[in-house]
Order: C-alpha cells, then structure tokens, then sequence
C-alpha cells in the first residue's frame, strides 16, 4: 500500500467568531472572519490556500469564501452530507488532498445562524418524501423527536436513567463555566434545574439539547512538512473514518436490526484500525453532543466501554476534569456553541497546543468526533 | 431513491399529510382500503420483507417486489413525549405521543405512529400513564386531509 493519512498533515491554525444568540453580521461575513483568523493564527497568506471544505448544509459556498478571503487558485473542494455527521470529515477530505498532492492549504469551516435563524420544524409548507412520510405526519417532527425514541428504548434496555443523561449535561457545562467564549459561561447547571426543567420531547428535557447559536469556526490543514515551519506548534491528523452503516436509515434510524448501535460503529472501526493507539490511550475525547444520549452511545461505538455500558460509563464523574475520560473541554454544542460541531474539532486543538481553558495536562491525543445517528466521521488527533 | 421534494400547502391548524413518494405511494394506497401491507420481495427464492419501501431487494437484489398484508398487531418499542415549541397543529395537542412499533409478523418492522384510544380520536387522546414499551397494539385507521393515516390502539385482551 502507498500513501496513509497517518500524520501526513496537521491542523495549524484555528479561528472562531464569537458566539451568541444573535449576531449582526451574514453567514458569508462570519465564514470570513474565521477564515482569516484560522490563516493569522497560522502564519499563511489567504493567498496561499487552493483547498476548501464544509458541510453540504453551509449556506456560504467555497466560491463565495474564496473570493471573500482572496485565495489564490483553487485545486480541490468538496462538502460533506448529513448535517452534524459531515463535521470531521472535512478535516478528513483536506487531509487526504494535501497528503495525495492535490492542494497545499486546506482550510475546513462552518457558518451557522442558527440561533436566530430559521428551524426546519417550523416549516409548515415543504415537506420531505422519503423518510419525512413515515415519521413527520406522527409528529414526530424534531431531531430531538427522532433521537428521544432512541434514547427512551436505551434507557428501557440498559437500565438508563435521566441522571445519567444528567450527568452528560453537567460536564459540558462545568466546562463551558470555565470557558470565557461559550454561551453558558458563568451559568452553572444544578441537578435540581435539570430535573425540573421543562420537557422538550420526554424523555429529553431542555437540557438534554444543545444550544442553538449563531457564529462561525475554521480551521487550516496543511501537510505535515510545511506544519514545521509555521507560527504554531503542530496538530497531527492521526486518522479519519466517515461511517454509513449497512442499512442504515439517517436520523430515524429505526429499520435495520439493531438501531442502537449507529454510525460511530461503523466510523469506529475504521478509525482504530488506521491508528497506532487505542481508545484506553486517548487523553481527552470532543464528542457530538447534539443530545446528551449522544454520548453513551459514542462512548460505546467508539470502544471506550462494552454494549450498554454507556451510561453507566458516565458515574463517578468520569467525564469530568481528572476523570476517565474528559470530554467536551469547551463545553461542547449543549453548553460552549452549536455550530455543527466544528468548535469539538478546534477544542481539540486546543488540548494538543495546551491552551484549552479546561486543559488536560500533557493532553496528546484526542478523538474528535461528528454527528451520531446520521452518516458520521470522526478523527484521531495527536500532538 | 426518489429525492424530489414536493410542496404541500398546509394550513396552520392541520397535521401534516404523508407525501407518497413513487416507492411508498403503495403503503397508502392500501392504507385507504384500511389495510396494513408491507412491501416483500416477489422473487420466488427470497420473500424478506423490507422497510421503508425501495426498488431493490437488499438481500438478493431483485427489483420484483409485492405488498403483503399483515395482521395490524404489534408492540410498542419505544415511544416520546414531544412539547412545544412545535408546528402549531401539533402544539394545539400537545404534549401527545408518538410511538415506534414492532410489527408481530416481522419484528424487524418498525412504525412511527400514534397511540390514541380510537381511530378519530386526538393525537393525546390516550391517558400518558398507559404508555409502555411492550404494550400491545392494533392498527386503525383514520382519514386526514383525503389521506387514510394509520393510527395504533391498545389491543384488547
């Protein structure tokens, strides 16, 4: 075999915008900005980047974003499906690019208003055919819907219960208390505000939901020679996986025999085969926290635990700073910013250049992940 | 697959209509003679049964397919609770429930639906507290907006 992905390129540089309910400024204007900054925190010249990636639900298009930033040529594009699933892979698809030759300067990002934009629940007039007619007409109508009928049989099977779903929920948000650009920084969650809040699609409350924001992240991917000589220190991409399970079904993925274990599996098994580390050797883990019963569920797809031992993976606070195993050190989409989860993906280079606000110490490697219950990617970083 | 997306006008105080698409159009058809039919594979050697409906078999790849008719029982798998803020027809009858229901002749076979105490009864007609996974139910039918919908209703023992 030729040419791995295993270290080839790094990420060198990582920019955001701020995050908030409301912000003034386009989805073009606000793809910019965090463009620009990815590139100043890198040391490279907007000029210099010929590679684009996002997600096939980003409004700013790379021929927007190009002329915006004033890149040069550009040499290699793609954009990535299925909403929250495509976050990784855009590191993965400029990864590749880079190693194989095809571009020099990757830049991946996400702009998003979502949090005084539309919903898609609110939209009374267009409806989806296939799978919308089997699940929409029986208001079933919200991912929150969809991922609650997941989450009730989970906690039916494996003896779940909410203060596991709980104790999800109060990890990113005692990190996003430590994190000065989260949406919930200083709003400290207790027990008795989550148990008493109010249902969104019981058995989720609104805490089990990530926060709807408007901003915008990227990040700059170039091949790991070229990583040596620019302003910060290297995030190596270790290894990429994209996960479409055999016969699975998107978000309401309750048609194959097992709707339980979703894409990470699949994405999982990919991941770990391409890399020279295992799950007991990851130092810190982003995990696609759309929904806390995300969470489990990864942490048994990706191997930190067995079948059904998700849940009770998260007692103890092993999710928590000094735990087993810390996740979300931002604060994640339910407490630092829902952005598609591209801020999981700079958290994480945050933990490998030890400047994350909730830092690991001597965090070198870190398993980012993207959207589970739909087609999902995911990414090993090391330092 | 088919990907067109079609247009509904619908009304703020109306549920959402099922929109058929050229592989589902069947199930509702059969839906308004009140029948429950599941697309099979027509392929002499294979018969598995498949859902949601699609050209090809999965399993030996055969375009030929059939509806075959089940019994309407089933068990409920799972179920949620949705509350506002929802589409307003919706909300007007929230929180009510949606069910996911295993089919009794084929397991593997799971709809979303509503659990009400009779065909034409509202979306949160049922008492919440009646709501388990397990629990036995049977299909009816309903008729909205000129589409027969199928509804689910507790088995009687």
């Amino acid at each position: 075999m030729a040419a791995t992905l295993k270290d080839a390129t790094a990420i060198v540089g990582i920019g955001q915008t701020a995050f908030a309910k409301q912000l003034p400024q386009s989805e073009k204007e606000l793809a910019c900005r965090a463009i620009l900054a990815a590139l100043d925190d890198a040391g490279i010249d907007p000029s210099e980047v010929d590679a684009f990636s996002s997600y096939t639900m980003e409004e700013t298009d790379e021929v927007e974003v190009a002329k915006g930033i004033g890149a040069g040529d550009v040499t290699f594009f793609s954009k990535i499906g299925y909403g929250g699933g495509g976050s990784c892979a855009t590191v993965g698809h400029l990864a590749a690019a880079v190693a194989t030759g095809q571009a020099s300067v990757g830049v991946a990002w996400r702009s998003r208003k979502r949090g005084s934009g539309p919903r898609p629940w609110k939209n009374t007039a267009v409806q989806l055919p296939t799978p919308g007619q089997w699940t929409r007409p029986f208001g079933l109508l919200r991912p929150a819907d969809e991922i609650g009928m997941l989450a009730r049989r989970y906690m039916h099977e494996y003896g779940a219960t909410r203060d596991h779903l709980f104790n999800v929920a109060m990890a990113c948000r005692n990190r996003a208390n430590e994190n000065p650009a989260a949406m919930m920084y200083e709003r400290p969650l207790t027990r008795e505000m989550y148990m008493t809040a109010r249902m969104i699609s019981d058995p989720l409350c609104l805490f089990d939901n990530c926060l709807e924001t408007d901003g915008a992240l990227a990040c700059v991917i170039v091949s790991a020679e070229r990583a040596r000589d620019c302003r910060q220190k290297p995030v190596y991409v270790h290894s990429v996986a994209q996960g479409l399970p055999s016969q699975h079904h998107g978000m309401v993925n309750y048609w194959n025999d097992d709707p339980l274990s979703g894409p990470a599996w699949t994405a999982a098994r990919h991941l770990w085969k391409q890399a020279d580390f295992g799950p007991q050797d990851v130092d810190v883990a982003q995990i696609y926290d759309a929904f806390t019963p995300l969470i489990p569920l990864s942490l048994e797809g990706y191997g930190f635990c067995g079948r059904g031992e998700g849940a009770a993976f998260t007692e103890g606070g092993a999710l928590e700073m000094g735990g087993r195993l810390p996740i979300n050190t931002g604060g994640g989409g339910l407490s630092e910013a829902y952005v598609h989860g591209f801020n999981l993906i700079n958290e994480g280079v945050k933990q490998l250049r030890g400047i994350s606000t909730a830092q690991v110490p001597d965090a070198a490697t870190c398993l980012v992940t993207a959207g589970e219950g739909v087609p999902t990617s995911a990414i090993l970083l090391r330092a | 697959m088919t990907t067109q997306t079609t247009t509904t006008t619908t009304s703020a105080d109306e549920l959402l209509l099922p929109v058929p698409d050229e592989d589902g159009a069947p199930f509702w058809e059969y839906a308004a003679q009140g029948e429950l039919r599941i697309q099979a594979c027509a392929a002499p050697d294979c018969g598995k049964l498949r859902f949601p409906p699609r050209p090809c078999c999965p399993h030996c790849r055969s375009f030929d397919s059939e509806w075959r008719r089940m019994s309407g029982r089933g068990r409920i798998w799972s179920y949620v609770r949705p509350h506002p803020p929802l589409l307003p027809a919706y909300a007007a009858q929230a929180p009510y429930n949606v069910i996911l229901v295993e089919l009794a002749d084929a397991p593997q076979i799971r709809l979303v639906g509503n659990l009400v105490t009779s065909a034409d009864a509202p979306l949160d007609s049922m008492d919440p507290a009646r709501l388990r996974i397990g629990a036995r139910v049977q299909v009816v039918f309903t008729e909205t907006g000129g589409i027969a919908v199928p509804r689910w209703v507790l088995e009687k023992s």
